[in-house]
Order: C-alpha cells, then sequence, then structure tokens
C-alpha cells in the first residue's frame, strides 16, 4: 500500500515555458545513477545557470508545491527520472495546457499530480503567482482546485484517482490479475506469438 | 466490425477491461538497456517478486558506452557501474543480456529487428522513447517508463487504455535523393511536435509501402517526435522478407501459420481512425532542422521563418529568421544513432564519401548501430572508404545521439547529424545540432557547410 493522499496544498510556482522536453528537466550526462534520487540538484539546471531570475532560483518559490507550467510539457524520451526530479524538487502537482504521454503515465505511476487546463486559465494562475504569494488546494477526491477566490473543476483519471485517494499501489492490481495474464500469455503461444529461439543472442 | 491495425492488435492483447479503469494488456516482449532498468529491478526485487517470462526479454548497452576500440574500459565510474549492475541484474533475474563481448551488442532498437525479435503484431516495449522504430514491422511498439518495466517483469503485462488511431497518408513517390527522414521530418515539421499526443499513427501510402524494412523503421522511429505513442506500417511481403530465417523468427510449419496470422492484420477497407492526415511528397526536399525542436524544420532550399515564439531556440543556434539553412558552415557531422545507424544508411554514406574528402575543419563520426551492421560494412569495405574520405568509423553504440557517453559536439560547435533530437544539449553542453538524412549529413561533410549534393556554392557567413 502507499499512503493516500487526498488534498494536496501549497504554493505556486510560475514557468510558463512551452514544451519543456525531459532534456532540459534532466540532461542525460545525470542518467548514469542507478537510484531514484539524487537528481534533483540537477533538475532545469540549464535554465537556473542561464537566467538568475528563473522561477527556481527566486527565494520565494523554494517551498513551492505546485508548478503552473506551459504547453507539452514533459515531452522527449521515456526517463522517469524527470519525474524524480521534479518531486525532489518538492512538487506535487502540476497544472499545465497539456503533458506529453509518457510523461504522464510516468507522473501518475509516482504520484505526481498532473491538471490539465485550458492555456488561458495557466496564464490566469501564473501571473497571481508571479505578483503575489498564490496558493492553492487541490482536492483529490472532488476534482477540483482552488485559490482563495475560484474554484476550478478538472479531469482527473479515475484510476489514477482511484489509485492515489485510497493509496492503491499500481503493480499490486496489476498482480491481482497474475493468473489470468500467465493464461494469456500461455494460450498466444503458437497463435499469435511465435517467438522461436531465445537465448540465441548471446 | 472493421477494424484498424491497432485495435486488432489491442483486442489480441487484452486481457481484462473494466469500466473506467485502464485495460490490462498483455506485453509479448520487452528490450532494455542499461539506463532505464536498475531502478526497475529494485522495485520488483523491494517486493519479492520475480521476473514472468525471462526468455521474453532482451538487455543490450548501448547508451552509456563509449565507441572508441577499447570500449571495454570505461573510464566515468557511475557509468561502469550502472553498466555492472546491468549485468548483475540480467544474470539473477536470467534475463539474455547482448554484452559488449556478444555479436549482438548493439543500440536497442538496431538488435530487436536484427535478431527478429520483433514481428507484426506484437506488443514490444522499451524504457526507452525511440521504441516506435519496431512498428515497422507491424508491431504496437511503444516506450515505457522505469515503474512501467517494473509491471512488465512482475505481470508479463501493463496497465494502458486504449490509444486514438492517426493514419497518416503520403501521397506521390519519394522523389530521388529523399529518404524517409525527411519524409518523418516534414510530417513532424507540419504537425508539430504535440500534433500526434495520445495517438499511434499508422503509416500508409504506395511511398510507405514501397519503403524498404530499414527505411520503414526510420520513419517509425521519430513518431515519438510528434507526440505519438507510436507509429507502425502494416506488415507485407517486405516485412516477411526480412523476418525470415532470422534468429527468433518461426521455423517451419509456425512459419506458415505465422504469416497468415501476419496477414490478417492489416487495417480493414474502410475502417475508422480518429483522424486522418494526407501529405503529399511529390515535390519533397531534403528536409534540416534549424531550431532546438524537431519541428523546427525545412526544406533544405528554403529559409528559417519568421516567428516571434522562436526568439529562444535562434539565439541558442546563433541563426536569425529569414536565413538559408544551406551553406551554414558545420563542424561536426555524425552519421548514426537508431534512427539512421543501419547498412542502408551507411551504404548511402559511403556511396557519397567514396573518392572524396571531408572538408578540413569537419569532425565526422560515423557510428553504427550494432555489431552485426559494423561486421557488414566492413565486408563490404564501408570502413575503407569512411577512413580515406577522413571519417572516423567507430564500435558500435548511442554515441553523439545524447551526451551521456564520450562522445559529445563540444560547446558552440555545429553539427549535422543523422539523429532524432536536436533538443539545446542533446548532442553535449552547448552544442548545436542540425538533424538531416544521411545522405545530406555525408554532402554537407564533404562541403563543409549544408547542402544536400556535391557542393559547388560558397559557404554562407555565420550570423552573428
Ligand atoms: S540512438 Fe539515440 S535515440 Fe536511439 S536509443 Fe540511443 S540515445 Fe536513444
Amino acid at each position: 500500500m502507499n499512503t493516500a493522499i487526498k488534498q494536496i496544498k501549497g504554493l505556486c510556482a510560475p514557468m510558463m515555458i512551452d514544451d519543456i522536453d525531459t532534456d532540459i528537466i534532466i540532461p542525460a550526462q545525470y542518467l548514469t545513477q542507478t537510484s531514484k534520487d539524487g537528481y534533483g540538484q540537477y533538475a532545469f539546471s540549464r535554465l537556473k545557470q542561464a537566467d538568475a531570475d528563473f522561477v527556481l532560483n527566486q527565494q520565494k518559490y523554494q517551498t513551492a508545491k505546485i508548478l503552473i507550467a506551459g504547453d507539452n510539457f514533459g515531452c522527449g524520451s521515456s526517463r522517469e527520472h524527470a519525474v524524480w526530479a521534479i518531486q525532489e524538487l518538492g512538487f506535487q502537482a502540476i497544472i499545465a495546457p497539456s503533458f506529453a504521454d509518457i510523461f504522464s503515465n510516468n507522473a501518475r505511476k509516482n504520484g505526481l499530480v498532473l491538471i490539465d487546463q485550458p492555456l488561458e486559465i495557466c496564464e490566469l494562475l501564473a501571473a497571481a503567482a508571479q505578483q503575489n504569494d498564490l496558493i492553492i488546494s487541490i482536492d483529490l477526491v472532488n476534482a477540483v482546485f482552488k485559490t482563495d477566490q475560484q474554484t476550478f473543476p478538472f479531469v482527473i483519471n479515475p484510476f489514477f484517482q482511484h489509485c492515489i485517494t485510497e493509496g492503491q499501489d499500481e503493480l499490486d492490481y496489476l498482480c491481482s490479475h497474475l493468473s489470468e495474464i500467465k493464461a494469456h500469455h500461455q494460450n498466444a503461444k503458437g497463435q499469435t506469438i511465435f517467438l522461436a529461439g531465445a537465448g540465441v543472442a548471446q | 466490425m472493421k477494424n484498424n491495425i491497432v485495435e486488432k492488435i489491442w483486442q489480441q492483447h487484452v486481457v481484462h477491461r473494466q469500466a473506467g479503469f485502464p485495460d490490462v494488456l498483455r506485453i509479448d516482449f520487452a528490450l532494455l538497456h542499461e539506463v532505464t532498468s536498475a531502478q526497475a529491478f529494485a522495485m520488483i526485487e523491494r517486493k519479492n517478486l520475480s521476473v514472468q517470462n525471462p526468455e521474453h526479454f532482451l538487455a543490450t548497452i548501448d547508451h552509456s558506452i563509449p565507441t572508441r576500440k577499447n570500449r571495454h574500459e570505461i573510464y566515468d565510474k557511475t557509468a561502469k557501474n550502472q553498466i555492472e549492475l546491468l549485468r548483475k541484474n540480467c544474470q539473477n533475474h536470467g534475463i539474455p543480456l547482448c554484452d559488449l563481448d556478444s555479436s549482438h551488442q548493439g543500440i536497442v532498437h538496431v538488435v530487436g529487428p536484427e535478431l527478429g525479435i520483433t514481428q507484426p503484431g506484437m506488443t514490444l516495449v522499451c524504457g526507452d522513447s525511440h521504441t516506435a522504430t519496431h512498428g515497422a514491422f507491424g508491431s504496437l511498439a511503444f516506450g515505457i517508463g522505469t515503474s512501467t518495466l517494473a509491471h512488465v517483469f512482475a505481470a508479463g503485462a501493463i496497465l494502458m487504455k486504449q490509444p486514438k488511431v492517426m493514419r497518416v497518408h503520403f501521397n506521390g513517390q519519394l522523389p530521388a535523393n529523399t529518404y524517409a527522414k525527411d519524409m518523418i521530418m516534414y510530417l513532424i515539421a507540419q504537425i508539430g511536435i504535440g500534433g500526434a499526443t495520445g495517438h499511434v499513427i499508422e503509416y500508409t501510402g504506395e511511398a510507405v509501402t514501397a519503403l524498404s524494412m530499414e527505411q520503414r523503421m526510420t520513419l517509425c522511429n521519430m513518431s515519438i517526435e510528434c507526440g505519438a505513442i507510436a507509429g507502425l506500417v502494416a506488415p507485407d511481403e517486405t516485412t516477411f522478407a526480412y523476418i525470415k530465417d532470422r534468429p527468433y523468427a518461426p521455423k517451419g510449419q509456425q512459419w506458415e501459420t505465422a504469416k497468415s496470422y501476419w496477414q490478417s492484420l492489416s487495417s480493414d477497407a474502410g475502417c475508422r481512425y480518429d483522424q486522418t492526415i494526407e501529405l503529399d511528397i511529390t515535390d519533397l526536399q531534403p528536409q534540416v532542422s534549424w531550431g532546438t525542436n524537431p519541428e523546427q524544420s525545412i526544406a533544405i532550399n528554403q529559409v528559417i521563418p519568421f516567428s516571434n515564439k522562436t526568439k529562444e531556440s535562434l539565439d541558442y543556434v546563433k541563426l536569425k529568421s529569414a536565413q538559408s539553412i544551406a551553406g551554414l558552415t558545420i563542424d561536426w557531422a555524425f552519421v548514426g544513432s537508431c534512427t539512421n545507424g543501419r547498412i542502408e544508411d551507411l551504404r548511402v554514406v559511403a556511396d557519397i564519401l567514396a573518392g572524396h574528402k571531408i572538408a578540413k575543419q569537419v569532425t565526422m563520426y560515423i557510428v553504427p548501430g550494432s555489431e552485426q551492421v559494423m561486421h557488414q560494412a566492413q565486408k563490404e569495405g564501408l570502413d575503407t572508404i569512411f577512413t580515406e574520405a577522413g571519417a572516423e568509423f567507430r564500435m558500435p553504440g548511442c554515441s553523439m545521439c545524447l551526451g551521456m557517453n564520450d562522445d559529445k559536439v563540444p560547446p558552440g560547435s555545429r553539427c549535422i547529424s543523422s539523429t532524432n533530437r536536436n533538443f539545446i544539449g542533446r548532442q553535449g553542453t552547448g552544442s548545436i545540432t542540425h538533424l538531416a538524412s544521411p545522405a545530406t549529413v555525408a554532402f554537407s561533410a564533404l562541403a563543409g557547410f549544408i547542402t544536400s549534393s556535391y557542393a559547388e556554392q560558397q559557404p554562407q557567413k555565420e550570423a552573428s
């Protein structure tokens, strides 16, 4: 079982850049590590170095838990390190107009909440986060998030909602179907799976 | 009921379906490499789970190894650890590994098809976004993250929602001097890097069926660069001829059974697609990327478009809008990667380089996608042509495709590259990448500036 999370509340950091790719989030040169941690310190390093005022360099956002981002966030490679790095920075949720597919899958598996919102709303939130301390509270059970002024509904993947709010581990769920899966494999052999000569690779 | 190929494959693999939940999807084969697997092994070990059907996995070492002759000596300590851990994990879990001394070591997406592992109608995954390469065989192949790889280890299945299907139909035939690389780069430029998000692409049309298997792999390889989950081409006689007699291919009576099953997979006439895109390639020109993502590409005879959204990209690559891409001085030329590191690619390059010398200021690396590709190239004498032209022919691996081994484009240097991503710093911190076909890379290496023919024109001055 994982810890059940029903609500996330925290400060927002605005990063309204489109197409933040996985090479920006965590460059390949840091991927030779074999553990799941230690990536946070390298996350977004190029942007951090290029611009002293980059959002993650600013003192006021050091405790932020929610990232407000641009379109097509997380495009590029399948490296889950990108998700681990973002989580290590303290982020528990990202609000953006859209996310790349593999990144979304990886995020779900690690309990990082991704919320799709129209561009106008993301821009509005980013502007608010820029000017003042914007605190958002995300209610995962009812699929709404709130600023102190407004409430926004969002679409949540029902299975992810079930997993995160109940603390259900995806792998455990999958393994509960193990005998069905095994039988399925067995039936497929010679019918739709035709792999010969396993072991010849050596 | 009329079905497209993706729907057919999906139906064959759904183990369990429950409303509101993702499907439990059977996975037939998984490929792995050193970079994204260690944590997956750790995840199942922590839960005391074992690998289901280890013979349905294959590992190779490609990303973090050097490509120099003495590649067994890995100087980077963490990279060395990572490789040793892969060896240990494979051994502990009974997974075959194409190690450095195997005749099948190579880039994961080159090795799979070479061994006949990649077959029509199968679900195939790898912790790598360019897994779509295998779709060339009419398999449903896609990249997964490390946690999902742990799922495949422990269950032989994953949780996934049925994807939407986009048909990309190429009208017309490929003109001379253009390749599958130009087709896919053209598509990405048209629909954008998020243009196919949430979809699997089926590539159709005369120009697609006319492609060789290796060219189809190039086409499918870059599907991820327009956001697609996967890309595939329906299997046909070209596909079967490529697979036949390879180590993992079915033999004897099984071959006939397999073939008739594979033939049944093609999309039914009049089936439904969520989206259809038609592109005419009758007048296709060689494509070259100018910016910092694959959508920022143009035909070689075009100028960099104006847009107020591309300033950051242009600053990084030190170019200006309205500037032409042809004639731009280059420092590096790279041929290799899972996109264009196969024997046909090397033959094209050798044809162009034969009897010529690359420009003085250019360093050119030619890196075969696998041991098999390397040996074939040596057998055909291509290695001699490369060396005589002044290029370096190196050992197989991902090499300069991503900056995580010894091969890096130095900061500020401009590289024309047969790879798939021109993200900032992709080929090394501060490197500038121009994506193109192997032919364009070879022509440019000779000229010392970007061109797609034996050039007579003078190089243009760099924009300041
Ligand atoms: S060659 Fe490049 S794209 Fe292909 S698997 Fe290696 S790093 Fe990834």
